[in-house]
């Protein structure tokens, strides 16, 4: 059985003149014990899915049930059994650490030392801090609690809704450590973010943009899938290079990608070929390499289309 | 904007129409122990004149007491016997004028109206006689001989903190949450959304019986103004009211999605209501009949008016079971709404 399955779910918002799409038909499912990525920009439509599979919203159309649980009918029983943690820091700022974990341990009828061993790893790096109100942790820290506070009932579905926004990139990765250990625990993981990046550690991925989904695969598929020919180039204009190469026909497509462009050609061009064209607009010094797509390209790719 | 360019509009239509200090057709009770000639002839020129009413004529002087008690009649005029008598053979003679003093000004006034339309009654019939008549006046300030204002403000105080504090604390509290988004997270969780709503209102709940607490302490020792009727009585009262209060802050934070909006609501809906229509201010008996319909929507003019009842007259329930009722209505109600009304959901 599915942990999570969304059937042709429709959400809109806003009344009849100016009706905004949240989410358009879209369908997926994720089997238990998975870490699935939901990756998307900004206002995809990434949390009224959340708030739609933790019964916190109603879908115009369409069918979405968690744990077996439909997520309208038995919004009770799901409410019970999953973890969500919101986008947006949702914890009791001027209560404590430890009294914020104590009050939602509470209120779902458990203790923390029944659960202590799940949320262990995690609350350990913030029980120095135990005293400290939960408004005065940092950024890092307060994402750590918020999952504490998320887990401590046990869920069988976590919901992490942009869990790593605005977290420095130590902290994410350590965050992204911890989702691991989670899965292993048995439990299905639904994380959103709108980083590419993180794509590469899920199991599963769904691109979503405009509440439509681009692709959902293993990020390994995602690459596979990738068949044009990819090319990164360099010279001592970028800015230049990338506005003539944007105005030729046999160019599809190209972005800045770190320190190159990536370019994107229609035909297939021999690499003495593409360097003989560059060098025509001279650009003396372009480097030119063949590269192998990576998931960002993958995804720049799916959403231009 | 709608609020910014009606609201003065409107105040100055409340205030310079409504809300006068000025009293009209105040109900006045007889005990005319004479019945001749000269005091029927007062007596309906005090009914004729537009600030009187004559509500009833009274038998006995206990019989005024039980009047007052129900708070029927705001003065009672008493008329000695061999009235007509006494003005014919001693050219003198005394009456003697009642108010109801718990509400003080109320009370001066009508005295002032009563008195100055005695004399008016006294100089027509001196009119063509050598010796002048005269009718002395002996006034009695019932409940509040002093004529304390705190006997009036006390009880509107009352009203007034305990509808603050609930109402308006419940109502930002429950918004707050809201706001800071720890409502999606708790409904998420296997608590009931009544608990949730109760759980909010119960400390306020506590608060308030602080408060009252308080109030009662300070106007008793300090201002002296005295607790006649049953202290069980007045703090049941009391807890009534705030339950009132409470279940409509609970209602207005379901309708309310930020704090200011919920403040705003619980300040013009409630609480200059409050202040303009529970009488505390302005007594009812005056305004306009829409501003009378409209009072009685007003939960503070029943509880003031229980206050009084209990506090200053000292009466028991058989008298104010009907504002009893009305408030427990207005709970259940009020209640009802506000746990249908609560949102299990965001939207």
């Amino acid at each position: 059985m599915s942990a999570v399955i969304v059937e042709n779910i429709i959400k809109t918002y806003g009344a009849k003149k100016n009706v905004v799409t949240a989410l358009n038909d879209i369908s997926f499912e994720v089997k238990k014990g998975e870490l699935f990525g939901i990756i998307g920009p900004d206002g995809a439509g990434k949390t009224s899915l959340f708030r739609i599979l933790t019964t916190l919203l109603i879908a115009d159309k369409g069918k979405a049930a968690v744990d077996g649980f439909d997520v309208v009918k038995d919004y009770k029983e799901i409410r019970k059994r999953v973890g969500y943690m919101p986008g947006k820091f949702s914890l009791y700022q001027d209560l404590s650490v430890e009294e914020n974990l104590e009050f939602f341990a509470t209120i779902f009828n458990t203790s923390i030392e029944q659960n202590y061993d799940l949320i262990k790893d995690i609350y350990r790096q913030i029980e120095p801090f135990k005293k400290r109100k939960a408004g005065k942790l940092s950024g890092g820290m307060k994402q750590k609690l918020a999952l504490s506070c998320a887990l401590i009932h046990r869920p069988s579905v976590l919901f992490l809704d942009e869990p790593t926004t605005g977290v420095d990139a130590v902290s994410r990765k350590e965050f992204w450590e911890m989702l691991k250990k989670l899965k292993e625990q048995g439990i299905t993981i639904l994380v959103s973010t709108p980083y590419m990046d993180e794509a590469g550690l899920c199991d599963e991925v769904a691109l979503i943009q405009t509440g439509k989904i681009l692709s959902i695969n293993t990020p390994q598929g995602i690459i596979k899938d990738f068949k044009k020919p990819l090319w990164a180039v360099k010279s001592s204009d970028m800015l230049r290079l990338l506005n003539e190469m944007q105005a030729l026909d046999d160019v599809e497509d190209i972005y800045p990608f770190g320190e190159y462009h990536h370019v994107l050609l229609k035909k297939e061009y021999g690499r003495e070929q593409l360097v003989q064209w560059i060098r025509n607009y001279s650009h003396e010094d372009a480097v030119v390499q063949k590269v192998e797509p990576d998931i960002e390209d993958c995804f720049i790719s799916l959403m231009k289309n | 904007m709608f609020i910014l360019l009606g609201m003065p509009i409107v105040q100055i239509i409340i205030f310079g129409f409504a809300l006068t200090n000025e009293v009209k057709n105040a109900k006045i009770a007889v005990l005319d122990n004479s019945k001749d000639e000269a005091s029927l002839s007062l007596i309906s020129q005090i009914d004729a004149s537009r600030y009187f009413e004559l509500e009833k004529n009274l038998h006995s002087y206990t019989e005024i007491e039980t009047e007052f008690r129900r708070g029927k009649i705001k003065l009672a005029l008493v008329i000695p016997q061999h009235f007509a008598e006494d003005i014919q053979h001693l050219h003198k003679t005394q009456v003697q004028l009642i108010a109801d003093a718990s509400d003080p000004n109320v009370a001066n006034t009508l005295t002032n109206y009563a008195a100055s339309v005695i004399m008016d009654y006294q100089k027509r019939i001196t009119n063509d006689k050598k010796l002048p008549y005269t009718i002395d006046t002996e006034l009695r300030m019932l409940y509040n001989p002093q004529l304390k204002g705190a006997y009036n403000f006390v009880p509107g105080v009352m009203a007034m903190v305990l509808l603050l504090v609930c109402t308006m604390m419940t109502a930002i509290t429950i918004v707050k949450e809201k706001e800071m988004g720890t409502m999606e997270v708790m409904l998420v969780s296997p608590m009931k959304p009544q608990m949730i709503v109760l759980a909010k209102a119960v400390p306020y709940l506590v608060l308030s019986a602080v408060n009252i607490a308080s109030i009662l302490l300070l106007s008793v020792f300090v201002l002296e103004v005295p607790i006649n009727g049953s202290l069980v009585l007045l703090v049941f009262e009391s807890i009534l009211f705030t339950l009132v209060s409470l279940s409509l802050g609970l209602l207005i934070s379901s309708g309310a999605e930020s704090q200011q909006t919920a403040m705003f609501i619980s300040l013009i809906a409630l609480f200059l209501p409050t202040i303009m229509l529970s009488g505390f201010m302005f007594p009812i008996e005056n305004m306009p009949l829409p501003l009378r319909v409209i009072s009685n929507i007003v939960p503070a003019k029943w509880y003031y008016s229980i206050v009084k009842s209990v506090m200053i007259k000292g009466t028991g329930l058989y008298v104010i079971w009907k504002e009893t009722l009305i408030l427990f209505g207005m709970m259940i109600f009020f209640l009802t709404l506000a746990i249908k009304k609560f949102k299990i959901r965001l939207a």
